[in-house]
């Protein structure tokens, strides 16, 4: 079933949660709402599921105006973050529920059980109660009881928010999986972005009550729209700036960055991914930038390190790969940094219109000029 | 838990002798206090044999009166502050709303009120000399048809604007004319419950209604001063429990009605059963405010604790404390049953928490 939301505002108090948000889901998409915690992405969710009210604004599903239907009536199977299993009951009355509300003919109930068991692989612990179960498999139980009554839309709320690494891992994979098998739309809230590019088709990321990009996991990587969504996706250094006639000043110092995207004169953010970051011992015309080393990490993949410049003292951090040759580097030493696939950004953070077919980031640009 | 407790205890290190003392102190008290005087009113009951005793309890007129009316006091006290109990828990466990503070404090009022005054403030609303009392007397009976019809119209406007269809597609026939169904339907409900209250002359006529000195005032007086028992044991349940698998079941599709039934009350159902109890033997046991507005006529408005009163004030010791062995047998039945429900409770949470180590080891 495919859903389209349109303009739909939604305030707390004084708190505005949603800002006029619109959105189209189409029918068999897995899509995530991703953002920072109060950017609101829950509380679209539970507008989308009828258990909050939208202040103004629709949701249509199909074609039909369920703005103002219960959620009882709005076949939506809901997974909540803390689960919300029904403690006196077992995993498999659990599971009935849906149908046994809905007035299944008891064997139809007991077939349509069996099924999610076994889809859950859970077979076993069927006479468990909820507090019996392990957190993956509550998570699973709950999975299942919304699915049961073949819901059109599955909502997941942070579903793999409360579990540890290892089983958040596993669940990932299998929820992916799962969408592949049974193909009912379904849209689930996360703050992780792994987590969203891992298992989703499409990916909202919002921000302060609005959508800031919407696009596949690849496009909002590797094109993201704004500077919050260039920041929230991985890890980034952000140099504040001005830019005048396509060159970007780096805050007061005399550091110069082309710029290839159409910004205008003015404030603005400039954003380099940390593994975008080169540091060399010796400088070169690469690598304009004087910075002193403050912390290196050698543990892991890779190697990081935290500069600090001499000239206005703000701090960059790089990721340096080993495998290409790190240079020594002593903390206190002073390095020279060099800047790859820049991206500038107006500092209004105004959503720019549809993103710049121009991919700016495929080209290196640092230079110092002056 | 006992374990724990022990190991605590034993880290605490104290010299025997004092650990001895205070255990021996407690035990005291409690021989003293309450060992010795509970058996007393079983022994004082039997005193002149167990024939007399039986006697004393089912045939002495005034006696027996006092047990049945305490059994219809005690049982309608305690239903209607189920009902509540049950929604004003709800209301302030579920939702915020200007007043709510209020409201929690208002609940323990009739706890921090000397029931003698509760009492008063009933004889004071619905007294011969008080605001309501001449009117229900005059004609009390005769506004009761359209009381309990107006509650009935009350009742089903409620009932249809609860279960309208929100949405605009599912308004069929009698749910797509509000203003008409309420009027008309009411009017209807009106005449429907009204007719035959006065053809079968329902409430008596030239008679006039008595709620001080009568069952109605022993009902409202017990009521007032038992309700925060299941409001107080059921708030921080339902507190504790939220709003998570309740939402659930309405995104499952069930209604309201479901919902209260299959997921609300077996979640709270431990917490109810506690308020009830507790309620129960409290609302037996009343003495203070019943007192006040009962006017003493033996035979009719005397409750189990008042014929107690009377008996002792009679010199009918064996008589007196026959009563008093009755409400003492309630007293340890409420203390087995709480300890019940504490065991069952326990084991609830035992058996629970136990396949969950299983599994995480």
């Amino acid at each position: 079933m495919s859903i389209s939301i349109d303009r739909v505002y939604k305030k707390f108090g004084n708190f505005t949660a949603l800002d006029g948000v619109s959105l189209d889901v189409p029918d068999g998409t897995l899509l995530a709402l991703l953002g920072p915690s109060g950017s609101g992405k829950t509380t679209l969710l539970r507008i989308i599921a009828g258990l909050e009210v939208a202040d103004s604004g629709t949701v249509i599903s199909d074609g039909e105006d369920i703005t103002q239907q219960s959620a009882r009536h709005r076949k939506v199977g809901f997974v909540f973050q803390h689960y919300a299993l029904f403690r006196h009951m077992t995993v498999a009355e659990n599971i009935a529920y849906g149908l046994k509300v809905r007035k299944a003919p008891r064997k139809q109930i007991r077939e349509r059980v069996d099924e999610m068991l076994h889809l859950i692989r859970l077979e076993t612990l069927q006479n468990r109660y909820p507090a019996q179960l392990s957190g993956g498999q509550r998570q699973r139980v709950a999975l299942a009881r919304a699915l049961a009554a073949q819901p059109s839309v599955l909502l997941l709320d942070e579903p793999f928010g409360a579990l540890d690494a290892k089983v958040r891992q596993e669940l990932r994979q299998w929820i992916r999986r799962l969408h592949d098998e049974i193909h009912v739309t379904s849209i689930f809230v996360t703050h992780d972005q792994e987590e969203a590019f891992e298992v989703a088709d499409r990916v909202v990321v919002m921000n302060h009550a609005r959508i800031e990009q919407i696009g596949t996991p690849q496009d909002v990587y590797s094109h993201p729209a704004t500077a919050f969504v260039y920041q929230f996706l991985g890890n980034v250094t952000t140099f504040g700036g001005t830019v005048r006639d396509a060159w970007f000043q780096l805050g007061q110092t005399s550091t110069y960055l082309p710029v290839t995207e159409p910004v205008r004169n003015g404030p603005a953010i400039a954003c380099v991914r940390n593994h975008d970051v080169k540091v060399y011992t010796q400088p070169n015309s690469a690598a304009p930038i004087a910075a002193r080393i403050t912390h290196v990490n050698a543990a892991g993949s890779v190697v990081r390190v935290e500069l600090e410049r001499t000239d206005d003292k703000s701090r960059i951090a790089a990721e340096l790969c080993k495998d290409n040759g790190v240079p020594p580097l002593q903390p206190g030493a002073t390095a020279y940094v060099e800047l790859r696939n820049v991206r500038v950004f107006p500092s209004d953070a105004a959503p720019p219109h549809p993103s710049p077919a121009v991919d700016a980031t495929r080209q290196p640009v640092a230079r110092a000029v002056g | 838990m006992s374990a724990e407790g022990t190991s605590v205890r034993n880290s605490q290190n104290d010299a025997v002798w004092v650990r001895r003392t205070l255990t021996g102190f407690a035990v005291l008290v409690i021989v003293v206090l309450v060992i010795i005087p509970l058996v007393n009113v079983f022994a004082q009951a039997l005193s002149e044999g167990f024939g007399t005793y039986w006697d004393n309890l089912f045939h002495d007129h005034d006696t027996f009166a006092a047990i049945k009316l305490t059994m219809i006091v005690a049982p309608t006290a305690l239903l209607l502050n189920l009902i509540f109990g049950v929604t004003a828990a709800w209301a302030i466990a579920k939702f915020s709303f200007p007043g709510r503070t209020l409201l929690t404090a208002l609940i323990d009022l009739p706890f921090s009120v000397s029931p003698v005054v509760a009492g008063l403030i009933f004889v004071l609303i619905f007294g011969l000399q008080g605001y309501l009392g001449p009117f229900l007397r005059r004609d009390g009976y005769s506004a009761m048809p359209y009381v309990l019809s107006l509650l009935a119209v009350a009742l089903y406007v409620l009932l249809y604007l609860g279960l309208r269809p929100i949405n605009p597609l599912e308004l069929r026939g009698w749910w797509r004319h509000p203003w008409l169904a309420t009027l008309v339907g009411g009017g209807l409900v009106f005449a429907v419950t009204f007719a035959p209250q006065i053809y079968f002359e329902l409430w008596p006529r030239d008679t006039s209604l008595k709620i001080i000195f009568a069952t109605p005032g022993l009902i409202l007086a017990t009521a007032f001063i038992t309700f925060p028992f299941v409001a107080r044991e059921l708030i921080p349940v339902m507190e504790a429990i939220g709003v998570e698998e309740e939402l659930a079941a309405v995104s499952l599709g069930a209604n309201g009605w479901q919902v209260f039934w299959q997921i609300t009350v077996p979640n709270i159902k431990w917490g109810l059963i506690y308020g009830i109890i507790l309620c129960n033997a409290r609302a037996m046991g009343e003495f203070g405010a019943v007192y006040v507005v009962s006017g003493h006529i033996a035979g009719l408005t005397d409750t189990m604790p008042l014929r107690i009163e009377k008996l002792f004030q009679e010199y009918n010791l064996p008589g007196s404390f026959a009563v008093a062995s009755l409400l003492t047998l309630v007293a340890l039945l409420t203390l087995l049953a709480k300890i019940g429900v504490d065991r069952a409770e326990a084991n609830r949470i035992k058996t629970a928490t136990e396949g969950t180590n299983e599994l995480r080891s």
